[in-house]
């Protein structure tokens, strides 16, 4: 009966997001405030019919209804209740069900907090995710019902795929998703302005506010997965420049490309048409990340549900959405114009060419993704473009952005003094260098790549001091009074750039430092690896609630004094038969000791890993930085001043 | 209102990128075809499993189309494949030769014994040299061979119900 309910909410779903739609829409273009507020009306029940079926899936799930094909194929009685509920997204048809839930949840946050906007405006961006609705609805009931019943039921589930069975399963796909469908609120705004064919200043600032924290989500989502993908594979890796990490990243990239345009569209009236057309990217990448995970065009290790019949209709689609949206933008482009002028040298001279370079490396990562797909498509065979590809083309395109990110805080906007910048930040320039040339030195061994990592870091870090130095110069209280007495946007500002700092840190270390030992150890045996003593203790049974595990013992000492106790797992999933390792880790601000089982190799002996891992932690507080950042950015009064004053004045 | 090229430009690029995607559709990116296939079957001769002192060799199968099964008793995914090589060898539609891999003879015809065993002839292949010509990476596979010896097909992983009816046998069918 509950899933008959939720498929039913669904339908009408559907029906509702249908009048929102065309309600909206018609509404604006009639300038109808009658048909304006049913479309508005109809976005809310649209969010309150898809949170029923969610819920109702949700409870199928709780109530282990094997009757219900989705839940069977993607849970156990077995399973415990926090992965039930996470099973909720561990397939195909959940992970639409949340998709279009999230977009719900959106639409109705947009209905709430958008008195602001001007009425036809509003309807307009209503009427756009209206449609998107309408799609990811009509997608679900066509091809992918989770609601599909299993007659006669099964006795149990096949289970949740164990990889998945974790508490990164719980958080990562719906905080990514948030992100990720987050920016369809800012391709609203760029469709709304498209259509009424002007781009103010006020609609930069409405657009900021959403898209940030759409990216904030998008930046926490993204490094939650990095994390558990470190302790969950076993050996360590956080970025594997994976199809569908990297279908994550793209829209990130150009996310936050589309942040800073947004700053110069609102500050300075420019760059219309590239935030507009960077608006509309960044949600054409999310639907594209959402095709090639769904569809199986790519050969992925997150493709646990492919079809190629469901690939056709998100294809066709993402082509309705995305043509649609570059059509619209074709024809109404030379109406909202460019904007202001602004000089060779200026902050918006900068900006633009960051802009540009975030373009360029999301366009790198695209063609790797895609290149595959390109050549068996051409008929010139079956290749696999992996991290060295990405490694040597990512860091060269980003290295000349860091650099521009320490002049760019730094340059006035419309026209700044080339020569006067440099005599401002040539002791930054300069400490940076030196310290990253000797540093490595210190650590114990010099390579070029680390000694470039480590100047991008500083050059971020002094710039950033330099600039906040600067201001407290004017203050006349104490300094850390001061710097919370800072306008709110600037210290995001700071804050997120130094994120980028600590995560280059975590990366170079982790990249030119990180220790690997593969060895086979018995009971009794001590290994030393990187100053640490690995003594293995022997190993014990666990039985787990759906799986059996060895547990194996470590005690970790250093000079004799004892730092740890490692447990790392080996667990064996009894209705999949699948084996899984759990990595025992020990962080620290310094460095990680990890360690995982590999297998026995005899009746005693057990091959193990043991890593250290320097500044490995500093890569997602980085990306939690970068998150904060955006967060502060938020909470500056100019925003919801502005929001309060239910109209908007001209900066 | 006609609108200026350059705005066109990323609808355009945009057009040719959901052309490639709907090619891509149709290809699946797992399928790795194998350089050997419409090669002539490499060269062996190797013991009979059980049957000491006898050999086998592919010339013994000129002029009859057949499988060669790359098979071990250490491997599961063979055995998910076996109640379909039963079902092959008792309709008698292709003969099927076994290479049992990198096994030893004692748990292999633990396995043939248990299980049933569909093939012709066993031959063993301990060292797994034999794998090596035939670009074995993973086991169960499986070859199509023709009257004149040349692969046809490569089956990687277990023979499903699906491959069975939509591939492997229209080809043999085809062959003889």
């Amino acid at each position: 009966m509950i899933p008959e309910l939720g498929h039913f909410a669904l339908i009408l779903a559907l029906l509702l997001s249908a009048v929102q739609a065309g309600f909206s829409l018609t509404g604006a273009a009639r300038a109808n405030p009658v048909w304006m507020s049913a479309g508005l009306s109809a976005a809310r029940g649209q969010f309150v019919f898809t949170g029923i079926a969610f819920l109702c899936l949700g409870y199928a799930f709780y109530a282990n209804d094997f009757s219900v094909l989705y839940v069977a194929s993607n849970s156990n009685s077995a399973l415990p209740l926090q992965y039930r509920l996470a099973a909720i997204w561990g397939g195909h048809e959940g992970s639409m069900l949340l998709w279009t839930t999230t977009l719900a949840l959106w639409t109705v946050a947009v209905t709430v907090f958008s008195r602001h906007l001007p009425e036809v405006f509003r309807a307009r961006l209503l009427g756009t995710m209206g449609l998107i609705s309408i799609g990811f609805l009509a997608f679900i009931l066509f091809s992918s019902n989770p609601f599909d019943r299993l007659i006669p039921a099964a006795l149990d589930g096949r289970d949740l795929n164990p990889l998945l069975q974790d508490a990164g399963m719980v958080y990562h796909p719906p905080v990514l998703y948030m992100g990720y469908v987050g920016f369809s609120v800012a391709f609203g705004f760029a469709i709304a302005a498209l259509l009424g064919g002007e781009l103010t200043p006020e609609w930069a600032r409405w657009t900021r506010t959403w898209t940030t924290v759409a990216w904030m989500f998008l930046t926490v989502g993204i490094a939650f997965g990095s994390k558990w993908a470190y302790y969950e594979l076993g050996w360590g890796g956080w970025w594997f420049w994976d199809a569908v990490e990297n279908a994550s990243f793209m829209p990130w990239l150009v996310g936050t490309a589309l942040i800073h345009s947004l700053a110069v569209t609102e500050k300075r009236d420019a760059f219309k048409l590239w935030t507009v057309l960077l608006a509309i990217f960044a949600f054409s990448l999310s639907l594209l990340g959402t095709f090639l995970v769904r569809s199986g065009v790519l050969t992925s290790v997150h493709a646990f549900a492919t079809d190629p019949r469901r690939g056709l209709f998100i294809l066709v689609f993402l082509g309705l959405v995305v043509g649609g949206a570059l059509t619209l933008f074709a024809f109404r482009a030379p109406r909202v114009g460019l904007g202001g002028k602004f000089g060779m040298v200026s902050r918006e001279s900068f900006l633009l060419t960051n802009n540009v370079i975030l373009i360029a490396a999301a366009g790198a990562v695209m063609l790797g993704t895609l290149y595959p797909l390109f050549l068996d498509a051409l008929g010139m065979g079956k290749i696999s473009v992996g991290p060295p590809y990405f490694d040597t083309v990512f860091v060269p395109v980003m290295m000349p952005a860091i650099f521009l990110m320490g002049l760019a805080i730094f340059a006035r906007w419309k026209n700044a003094d080339l020569p006067a910048l440099a005599i401002r930040l040539k002791w930054a320039f300069a400490v940076s260098v030196v310290t990253a040339l000797l540093l490595p030195l210190v650590m114990g061994k010099w390579t070029p790549l680390v000694a470039l990592g480590l100047l991008m870091a500083l050059w971020i870090i002094t710039t950033a001091l330099i600039s906040l130095s600067d201001r407290l110069k004017k203050r006349e209280t104490g300094w850390l009074r001061s710097i919370i007495g800072l306008p709110s946007a600037y210290q995001g500002m700071i804050v997120a750039h130094l994120g980028v700092a600590v995560f280059i840190v975590g990366v170079t270390m982790v990249k030119g430092y990180e220790v690997e030992q593969d060895m086979r150890m018995s009971p009794g045996d001590t290994v030393q690896v990187g100053g640490y003593d690995f003594k293995f203790d022997g190993i014990s049974e666990l039985p787990g609630p759906n799986y059996t595990a060895a547990l194996g013992h470590f005690s970790v000492t250093r000079n004799g004094k004892p730092v740890a106790e490692m447990k790392p797992e080996k667990r064996m999933y009894t209705v999949q038969t699948m084996p899984m390792t759990e990595a025992a880790i020990s962080p620290g601000l310094f460095h990680d000791l990890y360690l995982s089982l590999g297998e026995p190799v005899s009746d005693k002996a057990w091959a193990v890993r043991i890593y250290i891992k320097p500044f490995v932690q500093w890569i997602w507080f980085g990306c939690l930085m970068m998150a904060a950042g955006g967060l502060l950015a938020l909470l500056d009064p100019r925003y919801r001043r502005r929001n309060k004053a239910q109209e908007g004045d001209a900066a | 209102m006609k609108p200026m090229l350059k705005y066109l430009l990323p609808l355009a690029i945009f057009m040719v990128l959901v052309g490639f995607f709907a090619v891509g559709l149709k290809l699946d990116p797992r399928e790795v075809p194998s350089p050997l296939v419409d090669k002539p079957a490499p060269a062996f001769r190797l013991p009979v499993l059980n049957e000491a002192g006898k050999t086998f060799a592919p010339e013994d199968m000129r002029g009859k189309v057949w499988l060669l099964n790359v098979w071990a008793s250490w491997c599961g995914a063979c055995r998910e494949e076996h109640p379909l090589l039963m079902e092959m060898s008792r309709s008698g539609a292709v003969p099927l030769v076994g290479l049992d891999y990198k096994d030893t003879d004692a748990e292999g015809t633990g396995v043939l014994s248990q299980a049933g065993n569909p093939y012709q002839v066993v031959v063993t292949d301990a060292d797994g040299r034999v794998g090596i010509d035939y670009g074995v990476y993973g086991v169960p596979e499986t070859y199509v061979i023709d009257k004149a010896g040349v692969i046809r097909y490569k089956q990687i992983g277990p023979i499903t119900e699906e491959s069975m009816r939509t591939k492997i046998m229209p080809l043999v069918k085809g062959l003889q």
